[in-house]
């Protein structure tokens, strides 16, 4: 089996232009079962970018993304969380009209079809469920409260929690702390920790004491491309990144 | 912690269910009574407008798509209807003296022989009851993959639906053989052989009608209690997260947006029936707007709101053509900035804020659902 590999997601030489713009430039890396994978970069580096990519927001131009062996690229959004992945956004992407729980329950995996939305039942599996990843994410008294309401640190939780209740393999999360005050910052890297159990994790983040405390393997964009890879050890002393980081 | 979402739920049960009775109640039994049948029949065709405002509140209050062609759906229902009730109305002993007999009179006008193939099957009253609810859903269905599949949405769409109702509207003014042209299909006497022009016919109409408003409002409600409303809101909001939560954002879209259409199709048929003729300026861009605007009086998030806002705008824009017949569309105009600037959610918006404190102090216990958020005092910490 030449093009198979024994990692969760493998991505080859991943390209994607805009209007000749290369935003990502024949980029390739791979994450592990159970790795927390971290990206870091300057502005503009395309970090976002490839989350995009791998979620179908964003089609590729070039290369190939490969899950579990199955090529994303060519799979719809949809199809693409059925197959096991989730995606965070950058600012908290949450249904403000609708409760917590509702909210929770939306992500729960049944009745994904318009049909079974329709006959969708509310019993005590999905509320059970919806009331276990509350409390894992610090909500359970605020299920009937409307989203709209909670504090900037919650909504992130609520959005990390609605993730959660897909039960994904592979989970990504685009700078997950960012605004966060300290105490909700900690509480957020024991909430990771807690949830990387029996799944990878690729983040983008910013704060290096986060990405510090949290990666297993970090990878350095830079202009599209991949400057450096390895653990945060390695990464920090690479004269490369230190150029890029500091001597601009 | 886990049974509160079911009190709530119960709590929203109490208060839409009281509504809708009231409602029934207003219908049924206070409007029959107090009204003579010609305004009785007037009421009931306003009611009919007030299909399509239902059907608004879900495809623009919940999921944020604004149609301005709702009178396609609207005028489509009406003539499969009308196609039947004509028909009926063209034996070929009531039409002997025209040089075709057995046709309808605007086709033997129009030099028209033989009945036009697609006319054979209303015929048939069971066909004609199918193809008022299927034909409309049908050309939603299609609208709606050819734009929702792109991601056509908002503004785009809008002025898409505009579009259609425009090139309707010409097509039926167009093709008069076919269609009756610019006056419509008119003349309508009976309905299997009982006149629908009688005073007695029209209070049965009124009646028919409306049950099936209340029928149509319960079931817009199941849709709206059902996860899929839920959803429809939330892609309202965030469709991104929606697509990203493993759900096809499109699908949802074409279905509210079927569903709708399917809902202004039977109240145009129960138009036509009422009224006794359907013709094109039921159909086309103004028309259309004008059902927008009775949603958007009565308040676009609220199924009982729509209901009133159209009786509302309808019994208004009577009084004001029969008195002062050309201050009608200032007033229509002024309406419409009025709601936007104003009270962007309508009379329900209104009632939500000024009466239903009131009466929830009044029945501590019954109003408390209307929709405004309840925040438990713990939360505002943290």
């Amino acid at each position: 089996m030449a093009n198979s590999t024994d990692y969760l997601l493998a991505v080859e030489g991943l390209t994607v232009s805009f209007d000749g713009f290369k935003a990502v430039n024949d980029l390739s890396f791979y994450v592990d079962s159970n790795e927390i994978h971290v990206i870091i970069g300057p502005n503009g580096a395309g970090k976002t970018t490839v989350l995009d990519l791998i979620c179908g927001r964003t089609r590729a131009s070039g290369g190939s993304i490969k899950f579990r062996n199955r090529e994303l690229t060519a799979m719809k959004e949809h199809q693409i969380v059925k197959a096991g992945v989730g995606r965070k956004f950058q600012n908290p992407s949450i249904y403000d009209d609708l409760t917590v729980f509702e909210n929770l329950e939306i992500s729960y995996p049944r009745g994904r079809s318009v049909f079974g939305a329709l006959a969708f039942k509310r019993d005590a599996a999905v509320r059970e469920r919806v009331a276990e990843i509350a409390e894992m994410i610090f909500l359970a008294d605020h299920l009937d409260q409307r989203a709209e309401y909670l504090s900037h640190g919650q909504k992130q939780w609520l959005e990390i929690g609605m993730l959660l209740i897909q039960d994904p393999e592979l989970l990504m999360l685009d700078e997950p702390v960012a605004g966060m005050s300290v105490n909700e910052r900690r509480k957020t890297a024991e909430l990771l920790n807690k949830i990387i159990q029996n799944r990878s994790v690729l983040v983008i983040e910013h704060d290096m004491k986060f990405v510090e405390d949290i990666a297993h393997r970090v990878t350095v964009l830079h202009q599209g491309k991949i400057l450096s890879e390895g653990s945060m050890e390695r990464v920090k002393t690479d004269p490369k990144v230190i150029e890029v980081y500091l001597g601009h | 912690m886990t049974r509160t979402p079911q009190n709530r739920l119960f709590g929203r049960i109490d208060g839409d269910i009281a509504g809708i009775l009231i409602l029934a109640a207003l219908l049924v039994i206070v409007l029959p009574l107090g009204l003579d049948i010609f305004r009785l029949n007037m009421v009931g065709k306003y009611l009919t407008y007030a299909f399509v405002a239902l059907g608004l509140v879900l495809c623009w209050g919940s999921a944020g798509i604004l149609s301005l062609g709702q009178g396609i759906f609207f005028g489509i229902g009406g003539y499969c209807m009308a196609m039947f009730l004509k028909l009926e109305a063209s034996s070929p002993e009531a039409t002997k003296i025209q040089s075709t007999p057995g046709i309808p009179d605007f086709m033997d006008w129009n030099q028209l022989k033989a009945l036009p193939w697609f006319w054979e099957p209303f015929h048939s009253l069971t066909f004609a009851t199918v193809a008022v609810v299927a034909v409309p859903a049908l050309l939603a269905f299609i609208v709606g993959l050819a734009m929702f599949k792109r991601r056509v949405g908002g503004v785009y769409f809008a002025i898409i639906t505009q579009a259609f109702a425009a090139i309707l509207t010409i097509l039926i003014v167009g093709q008069q053989g076919y269609t009756g042209g610019i006056n419509g299909i008119t003349d309508l006497r009976t309905l299997k052989g009982w006149d629908i022009r009688t005073d007695e016919a029209k209070l049965v109409l009124y009646f028919v009608n409306a049950a099936l408003l209340i029928g149509c409002i319960l079931l817009c409600l199941y849709v709206r209690r059902s996860k899929l409303g839920r959803i429809l809101v939330a892609l309202r909001d965030k469709e991104d997260r929606v697509r990203f939560s493993g759900y096809d954002v499109a699908n949802f879209k074409i279905f509210v947006f079927c569903f709708a259409a399917a809902l202004s199709a039977v109240g145009g048929a129960m138009f036509t029936l009422q009224v006794g003729f359907m013709s094109p300026s039921f159909v086309g861009i103004v028309p259309s707007i004008e059902m927008v605007i009775y949603c958007a009086v009565g308040g676009r998030l609220s199924l009982l709101g729509a209901v009133y806002g159209t009786l509302l705008v309808n019994w208004a824009k009577t009084m004001l053509s029969e008195s002062f017949p050309e201050l009608w569309l200032f007033a229509m105009g002024a309406l419409f900035i009025g709601v936007v600037m104003v009270f962007p959610n309508g009379l329900a918006g209104l009632y939500q804020q000024f009466i239903a404190p009131r009466l929830g102090r009044l029945l501590p216990r019954t109003a408390s659902g209307a929709g405004t958020p309840i925040i438990p005092p713990h939360t505002a910490a943290d």
